[in-house]
């Protein structure tokens, strides 16, 4: 059963792709929750993990080769792992939405505008279909689209980028359901549209309450719109907590690499700083923190024993475990910037 | 839409010309035909050819008069029958082999199509291996392997239906199974590949996203693209099912155009064979145009061209 | 702290090894992965070797006829049984089967020839000359090859050479066009363009750099082309407009075999059977390299 203060809580979630050249554990072992009409960020590099989380929520994985391992995500007291189709069904595009990271491939090519929007309402029978069509025009006008009646008989490949993405959104959103789950939706945009796309979403989601989850390897996104941040590394979270405090106070070297890594203004001729070595391969068992190989804190003992997500500040939790021990302060990057 | 009609029908022009030219020329070259000085024909059919093709003509006359009896769809005197007009022999024939074609296609597209979108639903398991096995063996038997066989086993042995002929509604199925089911089980492949590449696409799941039943995430979302490699392949379909038809109708004895197709090529009936390869060309163009205009209403890209 | 044995972890500890493939290497495994198309291979070569040296090795002879016997299921004397004229089906089945395979090699390998270099010299010249010779192109493809064909057999006989010829003529047209196609998409490619920058002659640009990037889609094409002039050489003897006796093929024994079907089933079965069973090895293996070459491909 959920908590009264969450709505999704998603505990030891194990997600698996059995290719010829293995078994790849792209989410390995995943626990967090959600509170009503937050907006949780999932950070991390491509291949951690972090879109196959999410769709794993709505079993959208492909089933070859794609696996659901273990764990549950109890939403409303429902296991939305192991429940049965049919109430899956129910959920999806009603209580729980979702966007996707292409606009362009994302909406279906033949058919119109109109009727792809209108679809969630009709398909969970909330209006009769003659309400639809108004309902379908209110919804594109929110999300900003002008002329809306007559755009509701246009097809997807008269929209730009972001039009199509509006569109998504209005989709997603017409049924008003209690969580969006956002996957790199502003990844494959122009950076001004980003910035616009991001605010609609905000704004839609303050107006509503809606919880979104947002899945994004770029950490500027976070930054501005977030409220809680999970830090994913090879398929596992290795830091959470409030935007703020993981900015100014990282507990995780890997969060630290990252800030380090953006490169600020005035550091302008200097060489980009990078973490040196690559994510490790996945198909292989990974013994200890995955993150060690590439760490310059890391000693045996990290590969040595199991590490585990544990609270050390107010709602702020860390899988390091030389922070855990207290071992390690690690300092904000970006005190560099605030000093200058 | 209708400058698009019209545009598709202008093309159309160099290809009919350049298919009369040709046969015009082919007519005049070969050896025993109605331009050699052969003559081996009745007296009574060398008087209506010499009437219609002007045989003692120069050769630019002879080619406009020729252009101008196509054009006026006259496609001029039998070779071999006497007072008998090709036209008038197609006119007879080819209502039967337009019967014939349509039960084909119906066969065809039902089987096919069924067949195709179940192998796709589940691929690489039984409910694909098995449909695709068969359409696999459907595309290696020949038709006249087929129809031969089909005749052997459900005439002969088991008396189920008359050998040949054309009379009642029993006698159509056999001749419509062979000549619709080697389509059957292009179209199956075709659908199946179909459906495979949409079904991968990111809208499908999307449509999933929203709560679609499998149902209606095939029927509504996937279909409609799905089908469209089929629709493209209709024209040269059709196009088989005609050439197939010499085939079946000289199986199963069906008096149709094809039969009297191939009776004229033996027969060295040279204006019937040119006339109906003419004809065969007017109605292929014609229907290409349809095709195009279906491929056109299901795919939204190609209308804003 | 740092015990021999187990020091911090080292970047370099994690080197992936990358085995090093080119695009044939890659093919090749792929397609020997396929069982079907090793079948259909397999199937394919035995037949091949049957058709060229069975008659030579096998005792009996296609063409000796034993009048009183008739036509005899299989025995153990004639394998395969005999025809109506006492000859031997089994021997009569291996030399149309030099036959068939004969004009389907030859026929694709005419198309094959003619729509390479038409293909490649429209494509590699654009422009006008593209738009017109593909045109013609056009034309041609309009009607039904079959149609063409048995028009050209009416008017100018039947002989063997011409039967080749026509069916060849009609084939080149869609190889025409995949290279075709093959050739503008390789045209935009940034390595023609360097090789254009670096001064290489068209003729070596064409033959060196082009033909075999395209070779892939040729390959497949050609495998899948053998089949249906196979096809369409059985189609035409069926009718009696192919090729003519004395001389056997596949499709004549067809032929044959349905006029005797209710007495003699067997006329009618092996032959077609032999040749469905090249269609079938033929088709795989196209697919199989199809796949093998191109696995993007889906379509047909």
């Amino acid at each position: 059963m959920n908590a009264p203060n969450e709505i999704l809580r998603v505990e030891n979630l194990r997600t698996s792709f059995h290719t010829r050249e293995g078994v790849v554990r792209a989410v390995d072992g995943v626990s967090f929750t959600v509170r009503p009409g937050e907006s949780l960020g999932v950070v991390g590099e491509s291949g951690s993990g972090k879109s196959v989380a999410c769709y794993s929520l709505l079993r959208l994985i492909p089933e070859p080769p794609g696996r659901i391992e273990s764990g549950c995500a109890l939403f409303h007291g429902l296991d939305l792992l192991h429940c049965r189709e049919d109430e899956l069904r129910r959920i999806r595009g009603d209580r729980i939405s979702m966007i996707f990271q292409d606009p362009m491939t994302s909406l279906n090519p033949y058919l119109r505008i109109g009727d792809q929007v209108i679809e969630p309402l009709l398909i969970h029978g909330k209006v009769r279909p003659n309400e639809a069509f108004d309902l379908g025009v209110t919804a594109l006008r929110e999300v900003g689209i002008q002329d809306a009646a007559r755009r509701m008989r246009s097809y997807p490949h008269e929209f730009s980028g972001g039009m199509r993405q509006r569109v998504m959104i209005a989709l997603a959103l017409i049924t008003k359901p209690d969580l969006l789950l956002a996957d790199e939706p502003t990844t494959a945009l122009d950076v001004t549209v980003q910035a616009q796309i991001l605010e609609l979403i905000g704004q839609m989601q303050k107006e509503r309450g809606t919880a979104v989850i947002l899945v994004t390897h770029d950490i500027g996104v976070v930054a501005a719109f977030c409220d809680r941040l999970l830090v994913m590394y090879a398929g596992r979270i290795l830091e959470s907590g409030p935007t703020s405090e993981l900015f100014y106070r990282p507990k995780h070297p890997y969060n630290q690499a990252l800030q380090r890594s953006i490169p600020a203004l005035h550091e302008r001729g200097s060489e980009l700083r990078t973490i040196p070595g690559a994510p490790p391969d996945v198909t292989q068992p990974i013994r200890g923190c995955p993150f060690a190989p590439r760490c310059e804190f890391a000693l045996e003992k990290c590969i040595a024993s199991e590490i585990s997500l544990q609270e050390v500040a107010p709602e702020h939790a860390t899988a390091c475990l030389r922070v855990q021990l207290g071992e390690i302060e690690l300092e904000p990057a970006l005190a560099r910037v605030a000093a200058e | 839409m209708f400058r698009f009609i019209a545009i598709r029908l202008l093309q159309a022009i160099p290809v009919l010309l350049a298919v009369a030219t040709l046969t015009f020329f082919m007519l005049k070259l070969a050896p025993g035909g109605p331009f050699s000085a052969e003559k081996n024909t009745t007296p009574e059919i060398q008087k209506h050819l010499e009437a219609h093709y002007g045989l003692n003509k120069p050769l630019f006359t002879q080619y406009l008069t020729y252009l101008g009896h196509i054009a006026r769809g006259d496609l001029g005197p039998s070779f071999k029958y006497p007072n008998r007009t090709v036209n008038e022999l197609i006119g007879q024939a080819f209502p039967v082999s337009a019967e014939l074609g349509f039960w084909s296609l119906l066969v065809a597209l039902s089987l096919g199509l069924s067949a195709g979108i179940v192998a796709s639903l589940r691929p690489n398991t039984l409910t694909d291996y098995i449909p695709s096995g068969v359409a696999m063996i459907g595309i290696c038997i020949p038709i006249f392997v087929l129809g031969p066989l089909l005749v052997l086993i459900f005439a002969l042995k088991l008396h189920w239906v008359r050998v040949s002929g054309w009379d009642d509604w029993l006698d159509r199925i056999l001749p419509a199974l062979t000549l619709g089911g080697f389509y059957a089980a292009y179209i199956a492949r075709l659908t199946r590949g179909g459906m495979l590449e949409i079904l991968s696409q990111d809208f499908i799941r999307t449509a999933r996203a929203k709560g679609a039943s499998p149902v209606r995430v095939v029927l509504r979302h996937a279909l409609r693209g799905g089908l469209i490699p089929v629709v493209s392949y209709l024209g040269p379909t059709v196009a088989g099912l005609l050439t197939g038809s010499f085939v079946v109708e000289t199986i199963f004895q069906i008096p149709g155009l094809g039969r009297y197709f191939v009776t004229a090529a033996f027969n060295r009936d040279y204006t019937m064979v040119v006339g109906t390869v003419l004809f065969y060309a007017g109605f292929i163009v014609l229907f290409n145009l349809l095709v195009d205009l279906v491929l056109i209403r299901m795919n939204p890209k190609l209308r804003f061209e | 702290m740092n015990s021999p044995n187990e020091k911090p972890m080292r970047v370099e500890d994690q080197a992936i090894v990358e085995k090093r493939s080119s695009l044939w290497r890659d093919a090749w495994h792929r397609l020997a992965r396929n069982r079907l198309a090793l079948f259909g291979a397999i199937v394919l070569a035995l037949l091949t070797l049957a058709s060229i040296f069975g008659p030579a090795l096998f005792g009996q002879s296609y063409f000796a006829q034993d009048l009183p016997l008739g036509a005899t299921p299989p025995s153990a004397q004639h394998w395969l049984g005999t025809d109506t004229l006492g000859r031997d089906l089994l021997a009569r089945l291996l030399y149309g089967g030099r036959i068939s395979l004969a004009v389907g090699l030859c026929a694709t390998g005419v198309a094959l020839t003619i729509g390479v270099l038409y293909g490649t010299v429209s494509g590699f010249l654009g422009g006008k000359v593209d738009a017109v010779m593909m045109r013609i192109v056009d034309v041609i493809f309009a009607l039904p090859f079959t149609v063409f064909v048995i028009l050209l057999m009416v008017l100018f006989g039947r002989r063997f050479v011409l039967l080749f010829a026509a069916i060849g003529a009609v084939q080149w047209l869609t190889m025409a066009r995949i290279v075709r196609g093959q050739v503008l998409s390789l045209r935009r490619m940034e390595f023609i363009e360097a090789a254009e920058a670096l001064g290489l002659s068209k003729t070596r640009i064409i033959f060196r750099h082009m033909i075999p990037n395209a070779l892939g889609p040729i390959i497949v094409y050609a495998t899948l082309t053998v089949p249906s002039v196979m096809l369409l050489e059985a189609f035409l003897s069926f009718l009696g407009l192919g090729v003519q006796p004395p001389m056997s093929s596949w499709g004549v024994l067809i032929k044959e075999g349905a006029e005797t079907m209710e007495e003699f089933p067997w006329l009618l079965i092996y032959p077609g059977l032999a040749l469905a069973l090249t269609l079938f090895s033929l088709n795989f293996l196209g697919d199989g390299l199809r796949d093998a070459l191109d696995p993007q491909a889906a379509k047909d």
